[in-house]
């Protein structure tokens, strides 16, 4: 079901050199960035790169030390989005109450709820454990429910931060064939990964974060085809970056760090 | 060790005898000590969980005093709740002192800051857990209290039940304030001191155990609910 | 579920309110010592008074000067105590109307079964207390400002001996009702003053027995005084004017000398 035609488009999303910075270390550096509607971005980089502040300063869990996040609608930006998380986080209730409490805090009206639960359920086939306290589901079914959750808010954007990191093979399947259906419902997926294989089934385009800096965004058969950015280059191909250190500041025209050659 | 026996068979005798006087003595105590801790959480799970949730300027020193007040001595607050009370205090034109309800208000006082501290420590440790998924889905600190306190009702029911033991354990305040008056203000162990006072030990600890069983089976019928909606506390 | 619950805790604690006001119920509040409560004596005379009076009464037992603290600040409406002096200040003082006489019992001296100090058959109390003294022999105060604290101080203070300054040693200050001041002097065990009708219904004596009395200092005088109704208007006069009257009176003075603690007459009636 796309999302009501009436509400206000918040898309496109600019963020216009932004950094922050967190115990005197800059985390993010001079990004600049506009995200268009329609489109699944995957986000990856190396660990430690910065995806998961990247994506908390668009959604506004975090606020940039500087530069600015717009979407196209100021105030209320937020009731359009929703996130999950690498660790689904579930209240003591049963999965139908978690789901139900979502819509609540939407205020979608009360007459709305039970269809709306039902429908999310069922499409993330968790319709048999309505009722069970939702805490005690297996952590692939928790991750499934988070989606149901998000899903049932009918987001103009969602965001997932790693979301299959800690599932296993078959619970990641199910899970990307979830985000494919709320895409297809018309919802911009952003996502972060460090999967490259899952990057390469789900991209439309993919962001290359590496050290706090975005140093290539392009659509993803052209990046896993040919990346420009020799980093990347490296990446995609499997090598870890953070064996190449050094190696990192000679390629990126710094001078090698104190004691290296 | 006759002393024992004498009161395990005094005990009994009441008991059995259904003692008028002695299921007046403990309803007013159940009374009292109940109404007490319902008001006292009604006071402490919203203040302990404002206090968890918002930064604000002088919070160090709140926690510390809440945390502080769980201490304070019975007979302490209530020599405060007689000065307030008394007729020749700020309140005295209610005419409160001396009846149960002087006694509620000495509750009160005592057992709110246990709820209160106890809240603060689940709420603060729930909000490290759910604050960015809450955020995400629009529940800043405000509006996620009732989400909140409904979370961790489990740890919050123990913290009650403390409350609620040292409502019905305490003597000082209820004496001061209630007056220990036969047939009116007159609970368990104001009885139990007031039969110390004649030198009926035995009886004194005959009351004492009937005392003890009362709040054990309280503290079982709550356990056992805990127990039986285990899953829900996963 | 979640209704259901609160639902069902807000009935709870409904039903556990305090339940209508008792203005409905006649009574006045008799603030009283302990003594006089725990020999049982309004146990048995109170309900004579309610019976033909239909005011109920409520009894606050204290020490004497708690209880007259109490009275000063109008938190009750009838004082009843054992210390002439504070009583006369009292109503010096403005706090009360008039004191009436009402009755008077004994102390005694109580001590170990040995008899350590040897006062067993003594006349003079003041002696007595002396020769404890002498002996160093335990002795244990009530300490708490009450009727019977200051009649001890008082009988101390002819033998010229300062036993407060040796509190903590022989002399030890408990700080608390006749009662308690007992169960003390039976576990040390140690002479006590107490007063007779105490004494009598105390179950707890352990190794004590009476070892002094009779002497005309050792008489304890009751004083009952209503509050001063222009000093605290809220005072209910008539309802405590007419427990006085009645205690006072032929029938309570009949009630008070017919009080039995095991066979014997515990309190005197005197009013005139």
């Amino acid at each position: 079901m796309t999302a009501p035609s009436d509400d206000p488009r918040i898309l496109p999303l600019e963020l216009d050199d932004v950094c922050f910075e967190a115990g005197g270390n800059r985390l993010i550096k001079d990004v600049t960035l506009r995200l268009e509607p329609g489109l699944k971005t995957v986000i990856i980089g190396p660990n430690g790169a910065g995806k998961s502040l990247f994506l908390r300063l668009c959604h506004g869990l975090l606020r940039p030390t500087q530069g600015s996040v717009r979407w196209q609608q100021e105030t209320g930006a937020g009731r359009h989005q929703a996130m999950v998380f690498q660790r689904p986080v579930m209240l003591r209730r049963s999965v139908a109450a978690n789901i139900k409490y979502a819509l609540k805090l939407h205020q979608v009206p009360r007459r709305h709820r039970a269809d709306i639960i039902d429908r999310v359920l069922h499409q993330t086939g968790l319709k048999r454990l309505a009722d069970q306290p939702a805490r005690v589901l297996s952590i692939g079914e928790q991750q499934k429910l988070a989606l149901a959750r998000a899903w049932a808010l009918e987001p103009q954007v969602l965001f997932l931060d790693e979301p299959t990191a800690s599932l296993d093979p078959a619970a990641t399947h199910s899970v990307e064939e979830i985000i494919a259906a709320i895409h297809d419902a018309g919802t911009r997926i952003i996502m972060t990964t460090h999967d490259l294989g899952q990057a390469r089934r789900i991209a439309d385009e993919v962001i290359f974060i590496n050290r706090g800096r975005i140093l290539e965004a392009a659509p993803a058969g052209r990046f896993f085809e040919a990346p420009e950015n020799d980093l990347a280059q490296a990446f995609v191909r499997g090598e870890l970056l953070w064996w190449n250190k050094g190696q990192d500041n000679r390629k990126q025209g710094l001078p090698p760090k104190e004691g290296e050659g | 060790m006759t002393d024992f026996s004498d009161a395990f068979a005094a005990a009994l005798g009441l008991v059995l005898g259904l003692d008028s006087s002695l299921t007046e003595i403990v309803g007013l105590s159940l009374r009292v000590s109940l109404t007490a801790v319902a008001i006292a959480a009604l006071i402490g799970l919203p203040v302990g969980a404002a206090i968890a949730l918002f930064r604000f300027r002088g919070r160090f020193f709140i926690v510390v005093c809440v945390n502080a007040l769980m201490g304070m001595p019975p007979v302490v607050v209530g020599l405060i709740v007689y000065l307030l009370l008394s007729r020749a205090g700020p309140f005295g034109v209610f005419g409160l002192l001396f009846t149960p309800t002087a006694m509620i208000v000495a509750q009160v006082l005592l057992v709110t800051p246990i709820i209160a501290a106890l809240t603060r420590q689940v709420i603060e440790d729930l909000w490290i857990e759910y604050e960015e998924q809450l955020r995400s889905l629009g529940a800043g600190p405000g509006r996620a209290v009732p989400a909140l306190l409904w979370d961790g009702r489990f740890t919050l029911i123990t913290a009650i039940l403390a409350g609620f033991g040292r409502a019905s354990a305490e003597v000082g305040a209820v004496m001061i304030v209630g007056g220990n008056i036969d047939h009116v203000t007159r609970v368990m162990t104001t009885s139990i001191a007031l039969e110390v006072s004649k030198g009926n030990l035995a009886l004194a600890l005959g009351l004492g155990m009937i005392l003890l069983v009362l709040s054990a089976s309280i503290n079982a019928g709550a356990y056992l609910i805990q127990h039986s909606t285990k899953r829900w506390h996963a | 579920m979640k209704r259901v619950t609160i639902m069902a805790l807000v009935a709870a604690v409904m039903a556990l309110m305090p339940g209508p006001a008792a203005a409905a119920e006649k009574f006045f509040t008799l603030v009283g010592t302990t003594s006089t409560d725990n020999s049982g004596l309004y146990g048995k005379i109170l309900p004579t008074f309610t019976a033909k009076t239909g005011i109920k009464v409520r009894v606050v037992s204290v020490g004497t000067g708690r209880a007259i603290n109490i009275a000063k600040n109008g938190d009750a409406d009838v004082l009843l105590v054992h210390h002439r002096t504070s009583e006369d200040k009292f109503v010096a003082d403005g706090y009360g109307v008039k004191r009436h006489d009402v009755m008077y019992n004994d102390f005694i001296i109580v001590g170990p079964e040995n008899d350590p100090a040897n006062i067993w058959g003594l006349k003079s109390v003041v002696d007595g207390l002396a020769q404890i003294a002498a002996t160093k022999n335990f002795f244990v105060s009530r300490g708490d400002d009450s009727g019977t604290h200051k009649k001890e101080l008082s009988i101390w203070k002819l033998t010229g001996i300062n036993a407060v300054k040796a509190s903590g040693t022989w002399y030890r200050e408990a700080g608390a009702g006749m009662g308690a001041t007992l169960n003390t002097a039976s576990a040390m065990p140690a002479y006590t003053l107490s007063d007779r009708g105490t004494w009598l219904k105390f179950e707890n004596r352990g190794g004590l027995k009476l070892v002094a009395e009779n002497d005309p200092l050792l008489l304890n005088p009751y004083g009952v005084i209503l509050i001063n109704p222009k000093r605290h208007p809220h005072v209910k006069a008539g309802m405590g004017q007419a427990f006085i009257d009645w205690i006072t009176g032929p029938e309570g003075q009949a009630a008070i000398k017919a009080y039995r603690i095991k066979g014997r007459q515990a309190f005197f009636p005197n009013a005139k």
